[in-house]
This record gives structure tokens, C-alpha cells and sequence, in this order.
């Protein structure tokens, strides 16, 4: 299997000029309007502004729409119909997470043994798992114990329970990472949604994810309130403002493979990872679609054939 | 009935064999994952291994450990156990081979090559009759070892099936000590 | 399954059981011999099309169902196992989900192939009946399956649609306790409805197979909206349909099999996988796209209608736009069947479909000014489409001058566009419709 795999993605690499080509078409625009983005956001702002004024004067309030900025498209390794994990961002990436994440957010779908797909050896995964300690049991007194970690177990979460989690961060419970890369999605509105599917725009959730790590250090925008506690942050889905602050800053991390240990790639490395782990089948899910792509357009130039033949003599 | 009135039948005969053919290829190819999606997954798979702390059973005593799902007997044999099963003439067995699976398959089965290596005392088996998978008990039936009560089956004391409908001696999984005291199954 | 039969027992193996079951004699009558008019376009090939959906919908959901727990503690994990862990589960799961979307796909164009060839008519209104409540059971279904997964878009849509029955004085608030077997949406609701989402495919099936039946009793329409007068205007069903059938078929598939692995998170909603938190409404909720037009008109009603108000005026209207369709063949006065010879009617058709797609539209948008205003246009104009325009129009309406026969409108085609005419035309088919 893994064999027909990477053939069919050498086969793809043949198609890659034409879909980069099909990106490039997508993003430059995109990139474009993120260049003058800041004037229209004022903008937006001061819309919001007199929106306000005006549902002080009728006395509703009007619901502002989020996030105040659109997250930019970023270009990533598995992007595409021929998109790849790239393995050595995705261990970059989970080595964020286990130095910064994991201190708050969980990972309760994702086990040791799943590490593998990342490059490491089953005796990394061991030896990695063997760092973190578990609760099991009970034993044959009846009593909970811990153990090291092994392969087969979940990432540790940093808090036994939701009630503890938000006991410790101002009410506000980290959210689960497993799925956060599929769970978030800014929406693309009419008509770019179309386009979308041509250019098999999937990348929602990670361009979010990155946008709002690199986010941060904005001051808030005159009329835009940022409660206590709370941190600005225009590219937040649900409001101006989260409870999150800026979770990392230049050189908290030491890569060892010489990669920028700045925000920016940090943000990179750590929403591949999170992609992968929401997504942990992906190459394998595309390049099987490859191979039934292929063998429906085949099977319909024959049926067509048959069609035609079959009712030549048929006016029809 | 007639199909078509075609020119030419050859060609016309090959395209539709071809379809028919690449049709059938895709109905084979798409059954493949309906069923393979009942295979035991990737979590199951990855709880292939347990270690079993053995410190606390002394000679004369059983544990049993839960091994994918079913029973581990873990015992340390007595000294007339061990006797018995090595007096045993191999051409007696009903089942000839040691069905150890960490040993070659054709191996005999003689009591060493039944017990553990290198620690005749120690038996470690698949607690499961070889005739319909009901669980014998220890330290009975007429060999002293093993009887299974769903339907007579009887084992000697190193897990050989002796007499009664089954026809295989009580599968050894593959183990080790890791240490003194630890067993690692799987 | 009408009419005389043509088969013959090939061997005398067919010939003893043709004597005890026949059902060789059926699935020949059926499928191989039945007569279809010859004129029949691609718009006619959704029936099969849908055919299939059904099977990939049932076989996907069986798999699954080997794998799923029906318990609120367990659903949304056990669905990331098949997602993770599952051989080949991320690819069954995705089938399943996109698979749901395509089955609406097709029976929405399925529906607008009948609405525009005037399939309802006389006589085949009771096929027409029959495949309203495949229609309903099928939103039935899915909705129960979208609140399997117990992410948070299925709680909250399960609240919502359940919510419905609230709108009714007296009897809703017992009947919606009922429905969910609580309070609120708990674990009892998801083990009901895993039992239903199971059980209601079924019926569907049986229900297809009615619709079929009737189909084959009556005979398919075409786009002429003459009926089929001679063997002439007919060809034999295989080969002349399957293979146009299998081929509509394999190019459905493949925009299927484009969404199930490149874009197989498009049609659904990211909320979806952020597990159920009963104490925490999403920002937005969304119907899955196929019940955005019915949304609409559900949330378009915001003000009291004499003694109805506002909450049970919008659950009135949404049941009522799909109720109304069980009377569609009554409420068309015009005896011209097919919309090809209608020139107004064609006219109000398409502004019917833009109508439905610009509810579908504003479904999604949040429900202020102006898309609120909006969607009550769009629904007056919904149910003016089926009380007013159809029952009128058949009556003022002229209609263009039909052909004598399916033949004869072939034939005058083929001498327009300068293609070869045999007068032959279908020579295969032996048999008259009976």
C-alpha cells in the first residue's frame, strides 16, 4: 500500500505545476486585498461605531460580526489534491505543542503510537512516553496507581477535569486541540465559497489557527471595548477580544534543526500539527481519491462508448 | 434478446467487455474496505503487549492476566507437577507439538519446550480450551492439570490435551521475563 | 410488473422455478424488457442515480454502526475512532456524511425534473404521492443522523427541530417531552433517534419500491409530455437505459467521490466537532444545507397571524411548504403536460428554482434586516407559486403546439439539426405497453 502510494504521488508531482498554478490564481488576490486590509478595517470599525450609536438609539443592541479581520491564506505543505505532510515541520510542530500547548490546552484523541505517522521510531514513542505519567489501576488492593506512559496510551491532559481547567484560567476552559484545526473555520461568504470548491480551498481551520497565533500585540481600535482578562486579538472568530494571551513570543522554543524560531514559524509548525491531528489520514485519504478519480473518468469513457454505441441506431 | 445491430462485432464486443471488466474491477476494489473495516483497529492492535508483575506467586499458586481479551494462566509448577509432565512419553500426547510461539512450530512437545525458557517452573498459557474456547479450570481432571467442564476436555499439568474432544495442547502466547518478577506478554 | 410478459425461460432450470417464484420473470419484465420512451434525456436518470445513494447510504450506515455508540458519554468519541483508528473508517464516515448531501442533491434535481416535465400529473399522481414521502422520510433520516456524531451543530439542530413541536398550544409540550424522552435533548434522544436514523432507510426502501411499482404501472413521462402511443416510441430498458443510467451514475459519482476525498469538510459545519455542551448555543446555527430553504421560511414568519402566533406560524409554513406538495397534481389546471410547450409557465418555473435557491441563500445569513424581509418574500412567493401561478396560468395559458407523437418529435429534431433519420427508430422493442 505504502508503495502505491508514493507512486501515485510521484504521479501527482507531474500534476503539480497545474495546481500550484490554480493556488497562485486563488491567493494573489487574496494576498492583495490583505495588503490594504488595515484601512478597511478601520473602516468596519467606525461602521460598528455608528452601529452602536444607532442601537442606543432604538435600544437593541446590533450584533457585530466576527472576526474583524479575515484570516490571510497561507501556503501549506498539504494543501491540494497532492498536498504531503511535511515531517519535519509536523515534529517542529509537536514539540510547540508539548513545550507551550500542552501546558493549558489537551489532546485527548491523540496517542503515542499515533507519533509514528511523524517520523519517530517506535522506540522515540517509547522512550517519549515513558516522560509522562499516567493513572491506572486499579490494582489488586483496589487502588489507583501511576505508571509510565506507553504507546498505547493519550496524551496526558494538563487538567483532570473542565471544572478544573477553567478553575484555573479565569472561568475559561482551554479548548481541546484534537480537533481545533476542523473545529474553527472563518466563513468564506458568497461567492468565494464556489471558487472553493475548484480550487479545493480546505485550509480554513489552519489559516484560522495561524492567523490568530500571529495575531497578537494590535492595540484595539478606538470603540472596541476589551473587558479584563481578556486580550485583543482581531483575528478571534467569536469577538474582539479572548481569553487566551499571546501564547508564544520569538525564541521560547529551540528548534535543533535550525529552523526561525520566530512567532510566525512557530504558528506554521504547530497548525500543521494540529492538522495532522485532526486529520491524521489525509495524504492517504487524497491520494486514494487519486486513484478512484482516475477510475471513474475511465469507467465513464467506456460507458460513454457503450452509450453511444448502443444507441447509434436509436434517433433519439 | 438482440442487443444492437452493430458492424462490427469485434470491436463492439471488446469495448463491452472492457467496461463490464473495468466495472467489476471497481465493485471488487470498493468491497474491500467494508470489509476490512471489521479487522481489529489501530487501537486494539496497539494494546498488543502487557507486563504481568509475577513477585507475589509462589510455587504451588496461579495468576491469571487478561491478554486481548482473554485469560493468561500464569502459575508456578511444584516440583511433582514439573515430575509428572516430564515422565510423560511423547508418543502418548494426543497433540504432539509443543504449539509454543516462541519456539519454531515443528518443535516436540516435551515439558521444557512447554514451560518457560530457561525456568522449567514457570508455565505461562492461553487459559483457553483448544476445543471451543471455554475456560478449563486448574488443578483438576484426571492429569492433574487442567479440566475443561463445557465438555470434558483434560490437560496434563503442562497444558497437553490428554483426553476428551479437543485436539490441541493450550496455546503458549509469546512472553518473557523482563525482569525477575515481570512478564511481558505480547 | 404491468402488461403481458415477454419472458422466456432460457433453460429449464429458469423454466422450473419461472413455475414456483418468478422472479427471474419480474427483474426481466423490470429491468430488461421494460419499454422507456426513447426521448428520455439525462434529467431522467436520477431515479437510478438515487438508487444507488440509497444502497451507499444503507451499506456505509451499517458499517458504521458497527462501530458507533449511541450513548451521549461515548457518540462523539466513537465517531474519532472510526475517524482515527477504524480501517478505512475515515473514508466510510465521510461517504456517509458527504453521501447525505448527495442524496439531496439528486432528489432535489430528481423533484425539479418532475415539477418541470409535469410528472405529477394525471395518471401518475399516486407516484408522485409516494415520492413526497420519500422526501419526507428521507429529511427525517437525515436529520436523525445528524445528531448522531453529538457534535455541537447535532445538539443544538436536534433542540431547535425539536423545538418545532413547541410551537403547538397544549399538546406541543408533551409531545416534544416525548420526543426526546426528557427535558431537554439527552441521552435518550440519541438512542431513539440512532434507532430511527437505522430503521427509517428501510422504510424508505419500501417505499421506493412502491414508487417504482407505480412507475412501471404507469410508465416514465418524457420531455414531450405525449404519452407513449406505439412500440415505436419506446426502447427496451436494457440496453438503452441501464447504459445511460450507468453512465449518469458513474459522473454523479464522480463530483461524489471529489467532495468525499478532497473536500469532504465542505458541506458540513466546523462546529460539528467541537463535541455537544448543553450549556453552550453556538453563535450561529446552521441547518445542513439541504433544509436551508425550508430554515428560511421558517424563520420568515416573525410576526402573530391573527390567533396564530409568530413561533407557530413559522412551524405551520415550514411544514406546510412540503405538505403542499402532496397536492401538486391537483392544483396544475393545465392539460399540457411538459414545460418544453409552456412558454410562460417555463418562465415561472425558473423563477421558482431562483426563488428556492435564494431561500437556500438566506437560510445561512443570520436572520436580520434585510434577509428576514427577504426570505418572507420568498415564501409568500413560494406557496403563491403552487395557490396562485399553477392553478391560474393552466387556464389563460396557450400552450405551443404539441406533437402527435414521442416518434414524430424525434424524428422532426433529428430533420432540424440534419442528423441521418431511420425511420426504423426503435426496432428493439417487441413488446407494446400494455
Amino acid at each position: 500500500m505504502k508503495k502505491t502510494l508514493s507512486v501515485l504521488l510521484a504521479a501527482g508531482i507531474a500534476y503539480l505545476p497545474l495546481s500550484a498554478y490554480a493556488q497562485d490564481g486563488a491567493q494573489e488576490p487574496v494576498a492583495a486585498t490583505g495588503d490594504v486590509a488595515s484601512p478597511e478595517d478601520a473602516g468596519v470599525v467606525a461602521v460598528e461605531e455608528e452601529h452602536a450609536a444607532e442601537a442606543a438609539e432604538e435600544g437593541h443592541a446590533e450584533t457585530p460580526h466576527y472576526p474583524l479581520k479575515k484570516p490571510e491564506e497561507v501556503d501549506w505543505s498539504f494543501d491540494g489534491p497532492f498536498g504531503t505532510w511535511d515531517l519535519a515541520q509536523l515534529q517542529r510542530g509537536f514539540q510547540v505543542y508539548r513545550e507551550v500547548c500542552s501546558a493549558c490546552h489537551s489532546m485527548n484523541f491523540v496517542a503515542f503510537r499515533n507519533l509514528e505517522a511523524l517520523g519517530y521510531s517506535e522506540d522515540q514513542i517509547s522512550s517519549l512516553a515513558g516522560e509522562y505519567t499516567v493513572q491506572d489501576g486499579p490494582d489488586d488492593t483496589g487502588e489507583m496507581f501511576e505508571r509510565p506512559a506507553v504507546g498505547s496510551d493519550y496524551l496526558p491532559a494538563p487538567y483532570p477535569n473542565p471544572q478544573a481547567a477553567a478553575a484555573s484560567n479565569n472561568g475559561a476552559v482551554p479548548p481541546d486541540l484534537s480537533l481545533i484545526a476542523k473545529a474553527r473555520a472563518v466563513e468564506r461568504g458568497f461567492p468565494t465559497f464556489v471558487f472553493d470548491i475548484f480550487t479545493q480551498y480546505a485550509e480554513a481551520g489552519p489559516d484560522y489557527i495561524h492567523a490568530l497565533l500571529t495575531g497578537y500585540g494590535e492595540e484595539p481600535p478606538a470603540g472596541v471595548q476589551v473587558m479584563d482578562g481578556t486580550y485583543y486579538n482581531p483575528y478571534f472568530i467569536s469577538s474582539a477580544a479572548l481569553a487566551m494571551p499571546q501564547p508564544i513570543y520569538e525564541d521560547q522554543v529551540t528548534y535543533s534543526d535550525g529552523a526561525p524560531q520566530t512567532v510566525e514559524q512557530y504558528s506554521r509548525d504547530v497548525t500543521a500539527f494540529l492538522m495532522w491531528a485532526a486529520e491524521p489520514h489525509m495524504t492517504e485519504r487524497k491520494a486514494t481519491g487519486f486513484v478512484t478519480m482516475i477510475f471513474l473518468i475511465v469507467f465513464a469513457v467506456l460507458l460513454f462508448l457503450v452509450k453511444r454505441r448502443v444507441w447509434a441506431s436509436t434517433p433519439h | 434478446m438482440s442487443v444492437n445491430d452493430s458492424t462490427e462485432p469485434n470491436r463492439r464486443d471488446f469495448l463491452y467487455i472492457a467496461t463490464g471488466a473495468v466495472g467489476a474491477v471497481g465493485a471488487a476494489a470498493v468491497i474491500w474496505p467494508f470489509i476490512d473495516q471489521m479487522n481489529p483497529d489501530a487501537a486494539t492492535l496497539a494494546l498488543a503487549s502487557i507486563d504481568v508483575d509475577v513477585s507475589q506467586v509462589a510455587e504451588g499458586q496461579s495468576i491469571t492476566a487478561k491478554w486481548r481479551g482473554k485469560p493468561i494462566f500464569i502459575r508456578q509448577r511444584t516440583a511433582q507437577e514439573i515430575e509428572e509432565a516430564k515422565a510423560v512419553d511423547l508418543s502418548e500426547l494426543k497433540d504432539p507439538l509443543a504449539r509454543n510461539a516462541n519456539i519454531p512450530g515443528d518443535a516436540p512437545a516435551s515439558d521444557e519446550n512447554r514451560a518457560a525458557e530457561g525456568k522449567e517452573a514457570w508455565l505461562v498459557m492461553v487459559g483457553v480450551c483448544t476445543h471451543l474456547g471455554c475456560i478449563p479450570l486448574g488443578q483438576a481432571g484426571p492429569y492433574d492439570g487442567y479440566f475443561c467442564p463445557c465438555h470434558g476436555s483434560a490437560y496434563d499439568t503442562a497444558g497437553r490435551i490428554r483426553s476428551g474432544p479437543a485436539s490441541e495442547n493450550m496455546a503458549i502466547p509469546p512472553f518473557a521475563f523482563s525482569d525477575d518478577t515481570t512478564i511481558t506478554i505480547g | 410488473m404491468s402488461g403481458h410478459s415477454s419472458y422466456v425461460p432460457s433453460n429449464g432450470i429458469m423454466r422450473w422455478l419461472d413455475a414456483r417464484l418468478p422472479l427471474p420473470r419480474m427483474v426481466y419484465d423490470s429491468f430488461v424488457a421494460y419499454p422507456v420512451p426513447r426521448n428520455l434525456n439525462y434529467a431522467y436518470t436520477f431515479g437510478g442515480i438515487l438508487a444507488i445513494f440509497l444502497g451507499i447510504q444503507i451499506l456505509t450506515g451499517i458499517v458504521l454502526a458497527m462501530h458507533y455508540a449511541a450513548a451521549s458519554s461515548l457518540a462523539f468519541e466513537s465517531v474519532e475512532k472510526i475517524m482515527r483508528d477504524v480501517n478505512w473508517g475515515w473514508m466510510l464516515r465521510y461517504m456517509h456524511a458527504n453521501g447525505a448531501s448527495f442524496f439531496f442533491v439528486a432528489v432535489y434535481l430528481h423533484i425539479a425534473r418532475g415539477l418541470y416535465y409535469g410528472s405529477y400529473k394525471a395518471p401518475r399522481e399516486v407516484l408522485w404521492i409516494l415520492g413526497v414521502v420519500i422526501f419526507l422520510l428521507m429529511m427525517a433520516t437525515a436529520f436523525m443522523g445528524y445528531v448522531l456524531p453529538w457534535g455541537q451543530m447535532s445538539f443544538w439542530g436536534a433542540t431547535v427541530i425539536t423545538g418545532f413541536f413547541t410551537a403547538f398550544p397544549l399538546v406541543g409540550d408533551p409531545i416534544q417531552t416525548l420526543l426526546l424522552g426528557g427535558f431537554s435533548v439527552e441521552n435518550p434522544t440519541l438512542n431513539r433517534f440512532f434507532s430511527l436514523h437505522y430503521l427509517l432507510p428501510f422504510m424508505i426502501a419500501g417505499v421506493v419500491i412502491l414508487h417504482v411499482w407505480a412507475l412501471h404501472v404507469t410508465g416514465q413521462t418524457n420531455p414531450t409530455g405525449v404519452e407513449v402511443k406505439s412500440s415505436k416510441d419506446t426502447v427496451p430498458f436494457t440496453p438503452h437505459a441501464t447504459v445511460k443510467d450507468g453512465l449518469a451514475m458513474v459522473v454523479f459519482l464522480l463530483a461524489f467521490a471529489y467532495f468525499v476525498f478532497y473536500l469532504p469538510n465542505f458541506l458540513g459545519h466546523p462546529d460539528n466537532y467541537i463535541e455537544a455542551n448543553p450549556l453552550k448555543t453556538p453563535s450561529h446555527i446552521v441547518p445542513e444545507w439541504y433544509f436551508l430553504p425550508f430554515y428560511a421560511m421558517l424563520r420568515a414568519i416573525t410576526f402573530n397571524i391573527g390567533p396564530i402566533d409568530s413561533k407557530l406560524g413559522g412551524v405551520l409554513v415550514m411544514f406546510g411548504s412540503i405538505i403542499i406538495l402532496f397536492f401538486l397534481p391537483w392544483l396544475d389546471t393545465s392539460r399540457v403536460r411538459s414545460t418544453a410547450y409552456r412558454p410562460i409557465y417555463k418562465i415561472f418555473f425558473w423563477i421558482f428554482v431562483a426563488n428556492a435557491i435564494m431561500l437556500g441563500w438566506l437560510g445561512a445569513k443570520p436572520a436580520e434586516t434585510p434577509y428576514t424581509e427577504l426570505a418572507l418574500i420568498g415564501t409568500i412567493y413560494y406557496f403563491a407559486h403552487f395557490l396562485i401561478v399553477l392553478p391560474v396560468l393552466g387556464l389563460i395559458e396557450t400552450p405551443r403546439k404539441l406533437p402527435n407523437s414521442i416518434t414524430e418529435a424525434v424524428l422532426a429534431k433529428h430533420a432540424k439539426s440534419g442528423g441521418s433519420v431511420t425511420p426504423e427508430g426503435a426496432t428493439a422493442s417487441p413488446e407494446t405497453k400494455g
